[in-house]
């Protein structure tokens, strides 16, 4: 038999209901698998063992007193830990919010609650969810379950790692520029960032308030549209959040992909991109033509302003939602401020990291008297064109297929001195949050070395349900595995 | 010199508006409450709380927008004016910058012998800070209640001239607010209150001189004598051959002053952007249309119906609008006297003293203050005699017929009497006699004064003066 936690919360969920299992044995394994391998992982920044198991027992109690229980009841999880929990510190991976507690739940947080799953604790991630890596941890680096000397991707890479090393059942993160799809390609999991509006951002603390959604990070595609159902839906304490109804989003997952047409913008294969990244897209290609799709070859003219205008629009943003941790209510404070503008100065400098900072100044820069049109307007307006330019693919294609980044998970330390390169990286994933669209992030191929590549579909707003049947399909004709040992090849 | 400059006033006002929550979250608005007890993570802005619009902030805004002839937007917008201060939780301000809600208004105002048209630039919504509260002790503290609680900003053109202006506009506009139900204006409590932009030129110069801003000015006083103040102090500045500075300054009620807070204002950058956390704000024609009608009959209307049915001037017509407590008062006191015009005067010189500057409530009835009139106008009052009945009657619900009785303040109009008294003055002041006789008549108005004391202050004057006059010019006739 495979072991617990090696299971998707699919199973567990009917192991939990025929009684072959209960909530306190499958908590149980999850926090030996944490405790056996977080300490080089690092998926974790905190653990909460005793308030897991407690939990877990009430959940058993409850269910066997013949309640019926939600899908999620039981089931072990771990949060990013830029998503507030009541009573239970929230850090942002930063030393501004080392000691800040929450006196409220995020409304993701609240539904989870309310299905009865499991917190085991709060993940790593880079600064305020600034990073492609997770080496701007305050903490510590995560690394890649798959390959250790490898990074795991960011900003949600805790929330990767942690489900890929089987550290958890399935894990939320948060995506506002490819935060959860490129962890999940490097690190060979599912992770999907829904439609702009579809899950409640109330609790989330804003990096980029018009780019950020919170989604689901799972082993499968089915475990990840199974915890969206559990997350989406309207918020009246989120004037961003759509009102519609969202229904379930496994229904279409048996329905095949015969017939459908999935554009391959031939602007995401050009150059910069590995030839691994290139083989295993265009190979998924080939998969979904043998499943009776249709391949569309198109073009994205607009993808080359999608990233500058992304780092605009976003840093404009974050500037202004950071500006708020000034060591005057809560977080960080530096000591002894000769006036109220050092204390204002010495606790940002102090409690931000460098790249948090980069991005301020830049945020800062562009919203600028003098400087605004020529970069936050412009970039508003390149905006427009981008989404503009995914609605005409979209009038004649269902998909997208595009790599999540241009290349596989590297080593620690490669990239990180260079922003500019960094940045770069996430020019494939960008595009999708700048236009509000949904996006599946899923395996399609692995290096010789062991290492995942990723693919990305793209759908039009609200079509998450085309998205999973879409990626059910591959995974189910072409699952691909991954070691969980951490010694890829190289 | 002074009297070749002219100062020019445009005003910023902002007043908290009478909703039963905050703008962004359902916190209570109460005023006085303990400190910090009325917030939660919304309007403290704690990390990942979010803003979601309070819709009877946008209601009563247009409502105030349209009771002050402004254009409506359709569609507007949130902005993010960004700044640190320790009173403001997210380091910035949720406004409208470039988008408000209501533009291009108007008030006309009473100056002097004519009416005058105060351009209103806009009105847009926006978020109060907190309070800071510096404690000897403790330092400086942070009273959170505040924050969130809605309030709009009216901004004028320059068009006003005077301090004396400024507080017609300023009534006038109070008057509207409270009228709509848009705001009570409290202004001890800070729930209405202006800063003024103000500068000098020559008379007859087109381009405005460099203005100051006086910040934060919260009683009718206080804004005329800070307005006086400035504008003397600008044109001895230039008259001296100095220049005026462009900065913020701040008045000082115990010195009646102005002093720099900060030289700044073109140095500010607030980096104004479209708040990404609030939708557009669509303000449809069904709204419109409701919000219209909603709104009562307004002081210009009241205005003109007194002026046409009690023969009362535009400027006490104007007096007893500018409070809504008054104008009901009057209007439901003339409906009980035939008397109006002195009912109005009544009002106007008397009753005004009895209101609280932040509240409505007169402390007399309609019923009172009809037979007060009445008595006026039958005589058996004079208005010496009706200021005491008031006095006695505030507040007690009494009938003015027997405040005069348990009082003895019936009028004397007995002429036996009267020209008695008026003998004995004239003999006891042969000089003022004199006087009047040799041409000053104004000296008739002491002898009035000593007659109405021997009659403690129950005579009818006009029956006294009368009395007085004739005893005077045929003096050489025998008593």
């Amino acid at each position: 038999m495979r072991e617990i936690t090696a299971l998707t919360i699919y199973e567990l969920a009917e192991r939990l209901r025929s009684g072959e299992m209960s909530s306190v044995d499958i908590t149980k394994a999850y926090l030996e698998e944490i405790r056996k391998k977080d300490g080089i992982i690092g998926a974790y920044i905190s653990v909460y063992e005793e308030a897991a198991l407690k939990n877990a027992e009430e959940i058993d109690k409850k269910r066997a007193s013949g309640d019926e229980m939600p899908l999620l009841s039981g089931i072990p999880a771990g949060i990013k830990d830029n998503i507030c929990t009541k009573g239970i510190s929230t850090t942002c991976a930063s030393k501004m919010l080392e000691n800040f507690v929450p006196p409220y739940d995020a409304t993701v947080i609240k539904k989870l609650n309310d299905q009865g799953f499991v917190m085991l604790g709060k993940l790593n991630m880079d600064e305020f969810a600034m990073g492609s890596t997770n080496e701007n941890s305050y903490y510590r680096p995560v690394r890649n379950p798959r390959c250790v000397d490898n990074v795991p991707g960011g900003s949600s890479g805790g929330a990767a790692a942690a489900v890929a090393a089987n550290e958890a059942a399935f894990a939320l993160g948060s995506d506002t520029g490819g935060s959860i799809r490129q962890p999940a390609a490097f690190c060979g999991v599912v992770g999907m960032k829904p439609t702009y509006g579809t899950v409640s951002r109330y609790g989330l603390v804003a990096f980029a308030s018009s780019l950020d959604q919170i989604g689901p990070i799972t082993k499968t595609v089915r475990d990840n549209a199974l915890v969206l159902n559990a997350i989406a839906g309207y918020d009246p304490m989120d004037s961003t959040s759509v009102n519609r109804p969202f229904g379930d989003f496994t229904r279409d997952l048996e329905k095949g992909v015969r017939g459908l047409k999935i554009a391959l913008p031939a602007e995401f294969l050009a150059e910069g991109i590995s030839p691994e990244v290139k083989a295993g897209i265009l190979s998924a290609a080939s998969a979904y033509m043998e499943m009776g799709a249709e391949i569309v070859e198109v073009s994205l003219s607009t993808l080359e302003y999608a990233l500058p205008a992304y780092y605009v629009i976003s840093s404009a943003e974050a500037s202004s939602n950071l500006a708020r941790f000034d060591g005057i209510r809560y977080g960080y404070r530096a000591e002894n401020p000769a006036s109220i503008e050092d204390l204002y100065l010495n606790s940002r400098s102090e409690g931000f990291g460098s790249e948090v900072k980069r991005r301020i100044m830049l945020g800062t820069f562009a919203l600028s008297a003098g400087y605004y049109d020529a970069y936050y307007k412009k970039a508003l307006q390149v905006r427009t064109l981008v989404a503009g330019e995914f609605n005409s693919i979209f009038e004649k294609c269902d998909l997208i297929l595009s790599p999540v980044a241009p290349t596989p998970a590297y080593k620690i330390g490669e990239k990180s001195s260079d922003p500019l390169e960094m940045y770069m990286g996430d020019a494939f994933t960008v595009p999708v949050n700048i236009a509000g669209l949904p996006a599946l992030s899923l395996p399609c191929a692995k290096t010789p070395e062991g290492l995942p590549i990723g693919m990305q579909l793209i759908a039009k707003p609200f079509d998450e349900a085309l998205l999973y049947r879409a990626g059910y399909a591959f995974e189910q004709s072409h699952s691909v595995r991954f070691d969980i040992d951490g010694r890829c090849s190289s | 010199m002074t009297g070749e400059y002219e100062t020019v006033i445009g005003l910023e006002v902002h007043c908290e508006l009478k909703t039963n929550t905050k703008i962004f979250c359902s916190c209570p608005t109460d005023f006085g409450a303990e400190p910090n007890t009325q917030c939660c993570p919304v309007c403290i802005g704690l990390p990942g709380s979010l803003p979601v619009l309070n819709r009877q902030v946008v209601e009563h805004a247009v409502i105030a927008g349209l009771a002050t002839h402004c254009t409506i937007a359709s569609r507007s917008k949130q902005d993010r004016k960004n700044y640190f201060y320790p009173d403001l939780p997210k380091a910035y301000q949720i406004s409208q910058y470039d988008l408000p809600l209501c533009e291009r208004g108007y008030l006309d105002i009473e100056s002097g012998s004519a009416a005058k048209r105060i351009r209103i630039t806009r009105i847009h919504i926006e978020e109060d800070a907190g309070k800071l509260l510096h404690d000897g002790k403790l330092g400086t503290l942070i009273d959170m209640n505040r924050c969130g609680v809605p309030l709009i900003e009216i901004v004028t053109e320059p068009d006003l001239r005077s301090a004396e202006e400024a507080r017609a506009f300023l009534q006038k506009l109070r008057a509207i607010l409270i009228y709509t139900g848009v705001s009570e204006c409290k202004m001890n409590e800070g729930a209405f209150r202006c800063d003024v932009n103000l500068s000098v030129r020559k008379k007859g110069e087109s381009t405005l001189g460099v203005r100051t801003e006086i910040k934060n000015l919260n009683s009718f006083g206080f804004i005329v004598k800070a307005i006086e103040y400035e504008s003397k102090r600008q044109i001895d500045l230039l008259e001296s051959g100095r220049h005026v500075t462009q900065e913020t300054r701040r008045f000082d009620p115990a010195s009646g002053k102005t002093f720099s807070m900060r030289e700044k204002e073109n140095t500010d950058d607030y980096r104004y952007f479209p708040d990404p956390d609030l939708a557009l704000i669509e303000v449809t024609d069904v709204m419109l249309r409701d919000w219209q009608a909603s709104i009562p009959k307004l002081p210009d209307e009241r205005k003109a119906e007194y002026v046409a049915g009690y023969g009362i001037s535009a400027y006490d017509a104007e007096m007893i609008v500018s409070r809504i407590g008054v104008a009901d008062l009057f209007e439901r006191s003339a409906a009980l006297t035939a008397h109006g015009k002195i009912l109005a005067n009544l009002i106007i010189s008397e009753v005004f003293r009895f209101l609280e500057p932040d509240d409505e409530t007169v402390p007399f009835s309609p019923r009172q203050l009809a037979s007060l009139a009445d008595l006026l106008a039958g005589g058996r009052l004079n208005s010496g005699t009706a200021k005491q009945v008031l006095r006695e009657m505030a507040g007690k619900g009494l009938d003015p017929e027997e405040v005069i009785k348990e009082l003895g303040l019936e009028q004397i109009s007995d002429t036996v009497l009267l020209e008695k008294l008026v003998r004995e003055v004239i003999a006891e002041n042969p000089k003022t006699a004199e006087d009047y006789r040799n041409g000053k008549t104004a000296a008739i108005q002491a002898m009035i004064g000593k007659a109405m004391a021997k009659t403690s202050g129950r005579g009818n004057p006009v029956i006294i003066r009368d009395l007085l006059e004739k005893a005077l010019d045929f003096s050489d006739l025998a008593w």
